[in-house]
C-alpha cells in the first residue's frame, strides 16, 4: 500500500510517528513490554469500535464530527501500540485486532460498556479520557523510547478529548433538568468501573520505569473529577468498584458482542489482504 | 448554530465558507457554550438578505443580470430573483441533506472495516460527509432559511435527497464502489458548481470537491486491493461494481430532454453542463479506470461516438429512478427513520446545551452589572 493513502490518523501537524513507521521499524520489545502495550492499544482500539457508533447518530452534526475525531484519535493510538506489541510476537496489528480471541483481549471494562443514551457515552468519555490524560502525560517519560513516542503523540489528541468530555459534563449537569437526571445516571453507570482502571498489578510493577503505575494515577484523577463535579454541582456516586479482571482476559459479557462484530469480515477472509 | 463543532486548528471542518467582512451581523455560536454568541438557535441572526422587492426592481434586475452575464458572482446581501433565491435554496439544502443521509451507508460499515487502516480511513471519510453537510447547510442559511427547518424539512420526508443513498451497502467492496463510483459521480457533478454564480455555494464546493478527489480515490484503492486479491475479494468487487454502476450513472439526472428545469439553471449560471453532457464525461473516465482495476463494467453498450464527441451507455432504468425518488427504493424508509431517530434523540441533548448557554450568559451580564 502506498504512502500517501496511510495518512489518515496523521491529523495532528507535525507530529510523524505513525502506526505504519511502528510496524516498519526492528524494534523489538519484550514480551512484558508488549503485554502492557497491549493493554494501552485494546483500550484505545475497544473504545474507538464503540465511539464509531455514533457516527451519523449523534445529537448534532457538530457531534457527529466530534466523536469521529475522538474515534479516529483512538484508533490511531490501537494501531500504533498493536503495532508495537506485535513486534515482541511477529504479529501485525490486525493479527492482533481481529485474530485474537476474547480471553486473549486486555481492555478494561470500562471501554466494553455499552454507548447507552449521550450522557452515558460521556460519563465514560469524562472517566477514560481523564485516565488517558494522566497515564500519556506520564508515559512521555518512559524508558521505553516507542512506547513514550506513542504517548507524547496522543497526549495532546486526549487532551481535547478530555475537554470535549468535561465541557458536556457540565452543560448537561447545568442544562435542563431531563439533562442533569440523564448525566447523573450515566455517571451512576459508569462509576463501577472507574476501579479497575487504577489496580496495579506484577506486570506493571515489574515495568518500573516503562509502565506507569495505575495506582498512581489516582490522585490525580480525583482531583480533576472533584474540580469539575463541584462546578458541575455533581457528587462522586458512592459504588461499589465492580471486580474487573479486564487485563488477565476476563471481560464483561459485552465484549463477545464487540469482537463478533468488528471481527466477522477478517475472519471470513483469513490470510486476505485489504 | 447552536454550538460550534469540536475540531482542534487546522483539522476538521472549521465553516469559514462566509467571510466575516461580508458579514458583520452573523453572530456565531458560542466556543463549548462558554463565550461570545448568543444563547440559541432563536437569537442567532441569519444574516439580513436584501430583499426581493424593491422599490426599482428594473435596476435591481439590471443589476442582477448584468452580473449573471458578467459571469460575476451574487454574494447574500446582493438582490436576487426570488426563484433564483429558492431554486437555489433547494439545490444548496438537498446537497447538504445528501451528505447527511450519504454518511448511513458508510457509516454501516465502520465497526467491521476489516483492517485498522480501513476503519481509520472510513471514519475520516463519514466524517468528512459531515462536515460537508454543515458547509453546505451554512451556504444555503446565508439565502435566509436556518439549518434547523431545512432539517425539519428532512426528517419529515418533505426534502429530496440523492436517491443513490437509497440503495443498501451489502458488501465491503461497496464502500469501494460508491468512493469510486458515486463519489466520482458527485464530483464530476460538483466540479463545475465551483463555479456557480452564487458565492458561497461555489466557495462551499471548492473545499467539498478537494476532499471528495480523496474519496474517490480511497473507494478505487479499496476495489483496486480486492480486484487483486483472493477469488472471493476479486467477486466481491465485481458484485459491487455491477449493483452501483447504473445508479452512479443515473445520479447526473434525467435525460436532458427530461429535466425541465436544467435550462433556468444554466442560464442563470448556476449550473454550467447539462446532465447528458457531464453523464457522458463519467463514462469517459470509468471507462478508462476500470481496465486498471481488472473489472468489466456491466454495459457492453459502452462506445465513444466521434460525431458528437460524446461517451454514449447502454440505457438505464429510469422507471427505477422514478420508484426510488418516490420514496420506494430499498432503504428510503430506513434511511430517513435513522435521521429522524438520531435527530429525536438528541433534542433533549441539543436543549440542554441552549439552556446551559443561556444560563452562561445570564451569569456574565449579572457579573456586568456587578461589576
Amino acid at each position: 500500500m502506498s504512502e500517501s493513502n496511510a495518512s489518515a490518523t496523521r491529523i495532528t501537524p507535525g507530529n510523524a510517528l505513525r502506526p505504519e513507521d511502528i510496524a516498519a521499524s526492528d524494534v523489538k520489545p519484550s514480551e512484558a513490554v508488549g503485554e502492557y502495550a497491549l493493554r494501552l492499544g485494546d483500550d484505545a482500539l475497544i473504545l474507538a469500535q464503540r465511539l464509531g457508533w455514533w457516527i451519523s447518530r449523534a445529537p448534532e452534526l457538530e457531534e457527529d464530527v466530534a466523536l469521529g475525531n475522538i474515534a479516529l484519535d483512538q484508533i490511531g493510538h490501537a494501531r500504533s501500540f498493536l503495532a508495537y506489541a506485535g513486534h515482541a510476537w511477529g504479529k501485525t496489528e490486525d493479527d492482533l485486532a481481529y485474530f485474537r480471541g476474547e480471553d486473549e483481549f486486555r481492555s478494561c471494562h470500562l471501554v466494553e460498556q455499552p454507548n447507552g443514551d449521550f450522557a452515558r457515552t460521556i460519563a465514560r468519555q469524562l472517566v477514560i479520557s481523564q485516565y488517558q490524560f494522566t497515564l500519556y502525560a506520564r508515559l512521555m517519560n518512559s524508558g521505553d523510547a516507542t512506547l513514550a513516542a506513542i504517548a507524547a503523540k496522543a497526549v495532546k489528541e486526549v487532551d481535547y478529548h478530555r475537554d470535549h468530555a468535561r465541557q458536556w459534563v457540565l452543560r448537561l449537569a447545568l442544562g435542563t433538568e431531563e439533562s442533569r437526571r440523564r448525566i447523573i445516571e450515566g455517571i451512576l453507570l459508569t462509576w463501577p468501573y472507574v476501579g479497575e482502571l487504577f489496580e496495579d498489578d506484577e506486570l506493571v510493577t515489574g515495568l518500573d520505569g516503562v509502565a506507569v503505575r495505575p495506582s498512581d494515577l489516582r490522585p490525580a484523577f480525583d482531583t480533576d473529577i472533584e474540580s469539575l463535579f463541584a462546578e458541575a454541582e455533581l457528587e462522586v456516586p458512592a459504588v461499589p468498584f465492580a471486580v474487573g479482571g479486564g487485563r488477565n482476559g476476563h471481560h464483561s459479557e459485552h465484549l463477545g458482542y464487540i469482537l463478533a462484530e468488528m471481527q466477522v469480515l477478517a475472519r471470513e477472509h483469513p490470510g486476505a489482504t485489504w | 448554530m447552536l454550538f460550534r463543532p469540536f475540531v482542534r486548528p487546522g483539522t476538521a471542518p472549521v465553516l469559514t465558507l462566509n467571510s466575516p467582512r461580508r458579514y458583520p451581523e452573523r453572530t456565531v455560536g458560542n466556543y463549548f457554550g462558554l463565550a461570545l454568541g448568543p444563547a440559541s438557535h432563536s437569537e442567532v441572526t441569519i444574516m439580513t438578505t436584501a430583499t426581493d422587492t424593491p422599490q426599482d426592481l428594473t435596476a435591481e434586475q439590471e443589476q442582477f443580470d448584468r452580473l449573471i452575464a458578467e459571469d460575476s458572482r451574487i454574494e447574500p446581501r446582493d438582490w436576487m430573483p426570488g426563484a433564483y433565491r429558492k431554486t437555489l435554496t433547494r439545490q444548496i439544502s438537498q446537497h447538504a441533506h445528501s451528505e447527511i443521509i450519504g454518511m448511513q451507508p458508510e457509516a454501516n460499515w465502520i465497526t467491521r472495516a476489516p483492517s485498522l487502516k480501513r476503519k481509520a480511513i472510513l471514519m475520516a471519510k463519514v466524517q468528512d460527509e459531515a462536515g460537508h453537510g454543515l458547509y453546505l447547510y451554512s451556504a444555503a442559511e446565508t439565502l435566509g432559511t436556518t439549518r434547523d427547518s431545512m432539517m425539519a424539512d428532512l426528517i419529515a420526508g418533505k426534502a429530496r435527497y440523492s436517491s443513490i443513498f437509497n440503495y443498501p451497502a451489502r458488501t465491503w467492496a461497496d464502500m469501494g464502489a460508491i468512493g469510486w463510483l458515486v463519489d466520482g459521480a458527485a464530483i464530476a457533478n460538483q466540479v463545475p458548481l465551483c463555479r456557480a454564480s452564487y458565492g458561497p455555494y461555489g466557495r462551499a464546493m471548492v473545499r467539498i470537491c478537494k476532499e471528495e478527489s480523496f474519496h474517490q480515490r480511497q473507494g478505487f484503492e479499496i476495489l483496486l486491493e480486492l480486484a487483486t486479491g483472493t477469488e472471493a475479494q476479486k467477486k466481491m468487487a465485481q458484485d459491487a461494481v455491477n449493483r452501483w454502476y447504473a445508479p452512479s450513472l443515473m445520479m447526473f439526472g434525467p435525460p436532458d430532454e427530461d429535466s425541465p428545469n436544467s435550462q433556468q439553471s444554466m442560464a442563470w449560471n448556476i449550473k454550467r453542463f447539462s446532465n447528458d453532457e457531464l453523464r457522458s464525461r463519467f463514462v469517459g473516465m470509468i471507462v478508462e479506470q476500470i481496465k486498471t482495476l481488472g473489472l468489466t463494467l456491466p454495459d457492453d453498450q459502452i462506445n465513444y461516438n466521434e460525431a458528437t464527441q460524446r461517451w454514449e451507455h447502454g440505457p438505464l432504468d429510469w422507471n427505477e429512478f422514478k420508484e426510488v425518488l418516490a420514496g420506494r427504493g430499498p432503504c428510503n424508509a430506513q434511511r430517513l427513520e435513522r435521521r429522524r431517530e438520531a435527530h429525536d434523540d438528541g433534542a433533549w441533548v441539543r436543549e440542554a446545551a441552549a439552556a446551559y448557554a443561556a444560563k452562561q450568559a445570564a451569569k456574565r451580564s449579572e457579573m456586568k452589572e456587578a461589576a
